[in-house]
């Protein structure tokens, strides 16, 4: 495919449209992702993530400054929320990047959620692919303005950043189930404000609330994204858990795991698509969901007959 | 499956810090369903143009309220050329003179919008245009 080609030639505009077809649900885009699998697997995933307004673009851009230092190249996927009554979206995350724009080693893709939730967008793992085969030695993901329970990034991430800052609530919040516990590395920006050494605290207290001894204990960084205090050291930690995954064996188990979850995704994808669309075909959807309404059966038995059907069929 | 959603670029080049009407129209684009994606301000053409291209947008719509549309506008379609990305269709929006507006046409700039447009007019515009 002329697509493919040009994206491993490392062609911009092929990557966007890749990109596009994607988000569409373009069928082109799956021939093109198939094309693509034997080139992924290089990139070190990096998730940020945090609640609206503790700087996480900001810190993004400064922490892709820092590795263009390093000459890595940088691919970015910046998601902000669609609206739920339109579907439109303002995806304002570069307007802090502005610098990078032109940066030949860096590529930023803003995405809308689309309705999907947990901080990602719903396309989000393949785009990472596509940055990926596109020979990016880091992906940077910044989730959407995360509450409690978008949790999401860290089953895509290899080493997720979770950004606080001073001042968002007390110890109660910390030691609530959720985002609190998928942090590799903590970041605190926006450290020179007021209450910074109470957060600090907090964190690392629950932190070391754990009853079992863990191989990687969470490193909590202050940093002042806006005048770049604390980036490198940051940058730096990061590269730390990425030996750490290396050296543990966790980056392997880690693969294994996306590929096991990938699979069954886009087998469950396919197989779903593939009753639905037949049984349409036969009109028996149309049939049973008229069914299902005056309750002459219910949705469990509805949906059992149609892959009984599937299952006599093979 | 496939649903596809207008993207736009709304983009504020040069020395010029007034964003109102820009960021009216980025919302009303939004509330039309379309995802925009915004610059901020004091962007260089390169910046527009790099950013379009990543972001793979079907309209860049550029907001200058500064005078210097002419120079900034040709510029921003000069590069669109060079990076064979002419496909991308540019609007203009702000305070441009009849005059400069025949000129803009021109030089490839499909649309200005200048104020007093009303709102349903620009989001009427971009519906028709992405979908060529």
């Amino acid at each position: 495919m002329e697509i493919v080609e040009k994206v491993l030639n490392g062609d911009k505009r092929a990557v966007a449209r890749l990109i596009s077809m994607i988000e569409n649900g373009d069928q082109q885009a799956v021939k093109a992702l198939s094309a693509l699998h034997a080139h992924t697997g290089n990139a070190h995933i990096i998730g940020v993530t945090g609640p609206p307004g503790v700087g996480k673009s900001t810190l993004v851009d400064k922490l892709a400054k820092s590795y263009r230092e390093l000459n890595k190249k940088i691919g970015i996927i910046a998601v902000d929320p669609s609206s739920p009554f339109t579907g439109g979206a303002i995806l304002g995350d570069r307007v802090r990047m502005n610098d990078l724009n032109t940066d030949p080693g860096v590529f930023i893709r803003s995405m809308g959620t689309r309705g999907h939730l947990g901080g990602l967008a719903r396309s989000t793992a393949d785009v990472i692919k596509v940055l990926d085969a596109y020979g990016m030695d880091k992906i940077i993901v910044e989730t959407v303005g995360a509450g409690q329970s978008e949790v999401e990034i860290a089953s895509y991430a290899h080493t997720t950043l979770l950004v606080e800052m001073p001042g968002l609530g007390d110890d109660i919040q910390t030691i609530k189930a959720g985002i609190m516990e998928i942090g590799d590395i903590f970041v605190i920006n926006k450290a020179d404000r007021a209450g910074i050494d109470r957060t600090e605290a907090e964190i690392r207290t629950m932190l070391s609330l754990h009853p079992e001894e863990k191989p990687w204990l969470p490193p909590v960084m202050r940093t002042v994204a806006i005048n770049g205090d604390g980036i490198q050291e940051l940058r730096d930690e990061i590269e730390k858990h990425l030996d750490y995954l290396q050296s543990s064996g966790q980056m392997k188990l880690i693969g294994e795991e996306r590929a096991r979850e990938d699979f069954i995704h886009i087998l469950k994808a396919n197989v779903t698509k593939y009753i639905i669309e037949r049984s349409m075909d036969q009109k028996k959807f149309d049939e049973l969901l008229s069914k299902i309404l005056s309750k002459q059966i219910d949705p469990y038995s509805a949906a059992r007959e149609l892959t009984d059907d599937f299952e006599n069929s093979l | 499956m496939s649903e596809r959603r207008i993207r736009v670029l709304i983009a504020k080049p040069g020395l010029d810090g007034h964003d109102r009407g820009a960021k009216i129209v980025a919302r009303a684009l939004r509330d039309a369903g379309m995802e925009v994606i915004y610059t901020g301000l004091h962007q260089t053409p390169e910046q527009i143009v790099e950013t379009a291209i990543q972001e793979d947008v079907d309209i860049v719509g550029l907001s200058c309220l500064s005078g210097a549309h002419m120079t900034l506008f040709t510029q921003v379609m000069a590069l669109l050329k060079e990076k064979d990305a002419a496909d991308i269709i540019v609007t203009g929006g702000g305070i441009v003179p009849k005059d400069d507006i025949v000129k803009l046409k021109e030089a490839g700039i499909a649309e200005v919008f200048g104020p007093g447009t009303p709102i349903d007019e620009i989001i009427e515009y971009h519906r028709k245009a992405a979908r060529k």
